[in-house]
């Protein structure tokens, strides 16, 4: 028989492994695995493309050229003493990132079948990969909202940058935590029934309307004083408007709200992981 | 030795059909069996697969109570008919699906080739796309940087590297990525028949890096192919699956003995295909009066005896024999010049071959039957029925400068009619 020293094993496979376990010490062996995967979606975006990752930048600026004619020339909806294309890209780079993680993230199982299929890795790294894939685009926007910040300032519009800026790492990983934890939640139920991806995919962009991306919040405030608290605690409004207030100087901001979106995140985050972790060991034979 | 692979138990169900949609019903209805803490209603019925039966459950067992451990060095073929659970076996020895119950156990890191070039990216060059399949497999970087040139002279594709693999022919793109694969620095290598693609020189390349892996390296190989050739010349060890479960393990040779066996053994149903299953059945077929693996000197003559019951009367009808080598057609030869009227009852049917036209080699014996209909010929009139592995020989290399025409291939042909004639200038 086998000296007990023998029976220590790399690998156990069973039928069910603990929903907790992420198994973060083969997802930091397979770190290089995550920065090609990130690199692959960077160059596979814009090879054979004339622009390039110029298209990073013409998406939003179509976006606010747009809302800016809607929502501030037709509609008048008032941005406060912000000029509209600089507020509107504001929230509209934020809500990008976010809407981004949350769709790729929610199909990751579908879409990559093939690979997932035939080797194996932890699967976190594919979701991790959307995030920050899709964090490359949100810096390349966010150089842009910089330029269009400093191209008002000097024009003298009131544009303060204050040390609420200083929470702005602190905001992008909640809005990518929360991208990453609902799409994780509902990648679990599209690998088997599809009906959700439909559903995702008109949802996210009415999402929008539900979040301070084209109007502040004390207009919805005032115009709604009952049920503008469902704008009010949406952590992505949270997240808009600080960022709003640590950039523009303008919107609306307190700490309070600031820990129950952190705390909502870590809730979602963690389900997202749990039942990620569940539909990953067996969605291959239902994808 | 030291176990490097331990199975236990090892079950894996399926549901069949379509389970997309419809079927939350059934889900719940599962999932409030499971937290009363029951057992899943839908697993209780299951049977053991068998494609050739149809069931009365929608529940299959592609694994059924696995049991067995490799060796530290060993190289295992995993062979059985389509359907026995191979595949499903690899998927979960690497991980990729969960078993229903029962544990795998394993020592050092598993390197899966389940299909070649996972991962690969069109859009990116050669380099990139070696960078992120070896990612893919578990290679860190440096790993890669190290083995890199190693990787791009065994893919012969050096010229191209820095094109997108879009730009590829076939051949080059598989090339590329087993080498990757096949410089993984893994304790285990897991391949299914991935061998299929590539010309014959690249299969015998990757053999032979398989085997140099297995018996130079002391590296564990597993290995899933029809290709009994390449199981002989991999493997030590063979495991025969049969519907899901092992019906033997020993060595390579016996298991393939076994295999062939197990179809030609009634019992296991000799699978036929096409539209004259049920009204020819084959009974033995037998190579110089034995069914398996018979020995052939290149100056025997291959006798092959082939005895079948008629069920119905055919208007047409003649039996064929195909000889396969290595997965490739070598030939096919009728029982009679012309299609003749068969009555129902038993008959057998001999076939003579010359072995010296044959190379040295295993070959594959298949055979099958058409019923044409003269008055009305076309394709589709045409009645049917092939089996495949039904038996196989050996042509062995007793070569004499009588039988042996220095021919390389598959077959030889004596040099007949060749001449040389001077001419003088160019035309």
């Amino acid at each position: 028989m086998d000296k007990p020293e023998e029976e220590v094993w790399d690998i156990e496979i069973s039928p069910r492994n603990n929903l907790l376990d992420l198994k973060l010490k083969d997802v930091w062996h397979y770190r290089d695995l995550l920065v090609l995967l990130v690199r692959r979606d960077f160059v596979a975006f814009y090879k054979q493309t004339v622009l390039g990752p110029l298209w990073f930048f013409l998406q939003p600026l179509a976006t606010i050229v747009l809302f800016n004619f809607v929502f501030a020339n037709i509609a008048k909806i008032s941005t406060g003493s912000i000029p509209p294309p600089v507020f509107y890209l504001a929230g509209t780079i934020i809500w990008n990132y976010f809407s981004d993680c949350l769709t790729k993230t929610s199909t990751v199982f579908k879409d990559n079948s093939a690979m997932l299929g035939k080797v194996y890795f932890p699967r976190l790294i594919m979701p991790l990969s959307i995030v920050l894939s899709n964090l490359i685009r949100f810096s390349v926007q966010f150089i842009l909202f910089l330029l269009l910040m400093i191209i008002y300032s000097i024009q003298g519009y009131p544009i303060h940058p204050n040390f609420y800026l200083l929470l702005f790492p602190v905001l992008i990983v909640l809005i990518a935590a929360l991208g990453l934890g609902l799409g994780m939640m509902i990648s679990a139920v599209t690998t088997k029934y599809r009906d959700l991806t439909f559903v995702v995919s008109f949802a996210v962009p009415l999402l929008m309307y539900t979040t301070t991306v084209i109007y502040p919040l004390s207009v919805a405030q005032a115009k709604y004083p009952k049920y503008s608290w469902l704008i009010k605690y949406n952590p992505i409004t949270v997240v808009i408007e600080t960022f709003r207030k640590g950039f523009l100087g303008e919107g609306s901001f307190n700490w309070a709200l600031l820990g129950f979106a952190a705390v909502a995140t870590i809730i979602i985050v963690i389900i997202g992981t749990i039942i990620f972790n569940r539909v990953e060991k067996n969605f291959v034979d239902t994808v | 030795m030291t176990k490097v692979i331990k199975v236990e138990n090892l079950s894996k169900a399926y549901q069949l059909g379509d389970f997309g949609t419809g079927t939350i019903s059934r889900d719940l209805e599962r999932y409030w069996a499971r937290i009363r803490g029951k057992e899943d209603p839908f697993l209780k019925i299951g049977e053991l697969n068998d494609r050739t039966k149809k069931g009365t459950s929608d529940i299959v067992w592609s694994l059924r109570d696995l049991d067995f451990e490799v060796e530290r060095g060993d190289a295992v073929g995993i062979i059985g008919r389509n359907g026995a659970g191979k595949s499903t076996l690899l998927k979960i020895l690497s991980r990729v699906t969960s078993p229903t119950a029962g544990t795998v156990k394993i020592k050092g890191r598993v390197a899966s080739l389940l299909e070649v070039g996972t991962g690969f990216h069109p859009e990116l060059t050669g380099r990139e796309n070696i960078y992120l399949n070896g990612a893919i497999l578990g290679m860190r970087k440096a790993e890669i940087k190290r083995k890199f040139d190693e990787i791009v002279d065994f893919a012969g594709v050096d010229r191209y590297i820095d094109t997108p693999v879009k730009r590829y022919s076939s051949g080059m793109y598989v090339r590329l990525a087993f080498a990757v694969a096949a410089n993984l620095e893994a304790e285990i290598l897991v391949v299914d028949e991935v061998l299929a693609v590539g010309d014959a020189e690249f299969q015998k390349k990757c053999l032979g890096k398989m085997g140099d892996v297995s018996k130079g390296e002391g590296k564990t190989v597993l290995f899933v192919s029809h290709n009994m050739g390449s199981v002989r010349q991999l493997c030590d060890k063979g495991i025969l699956l049969t519907n899901g479960q092992i019906t033997f393990t020993g060595n390579t040779e016996a298991a393939i003995k076994n295999y062939m066996n197990s179809s030609l053994d009634p019992k296991s149903g000799i699978v036929a295909i096409g539209t004259l299953t049920n009204t020819v059945k084959i009974k033995s077929v037998t190579v110089n009066g034995t069914p398996l693996d018979v020995a052939i000197t290149p100056k025997d003559e291959i006798n092959v005896c082939i005895k079948y019951q008629c069920l119905k009367y055919l208007p047409g009808f003649r039996i064929s024999l195909t000889l396969f080598k290595d997965g490739v057609r070598v030939l096919t030869v009728q029982d009679l010049e012309e299609s003749i009227a068969i009555e129902p009852g038993f008959y057998r049917s001999d076939i003579k071959l010359q072995s010296y036209f044959l190379r040295p080699g295993t070959y594959s014996v298949a055979v099958g039957g058409h019923n044409t209909n003269h008055t009305n010929f076309s394709l589709g009139n045409t009645e049917w029925f092939f089996v495949t592995e039904i038996s196989s020989f050996e042509v062995l290399e007793e070569w004499s400068s009588v039988y042996d025409f220095n021919n390389l291939g598959i077959i030889n042909l004596p040099n007949t009619g060749g001449k040389r004639t001077a001419i003088g200038s160019e035309d």
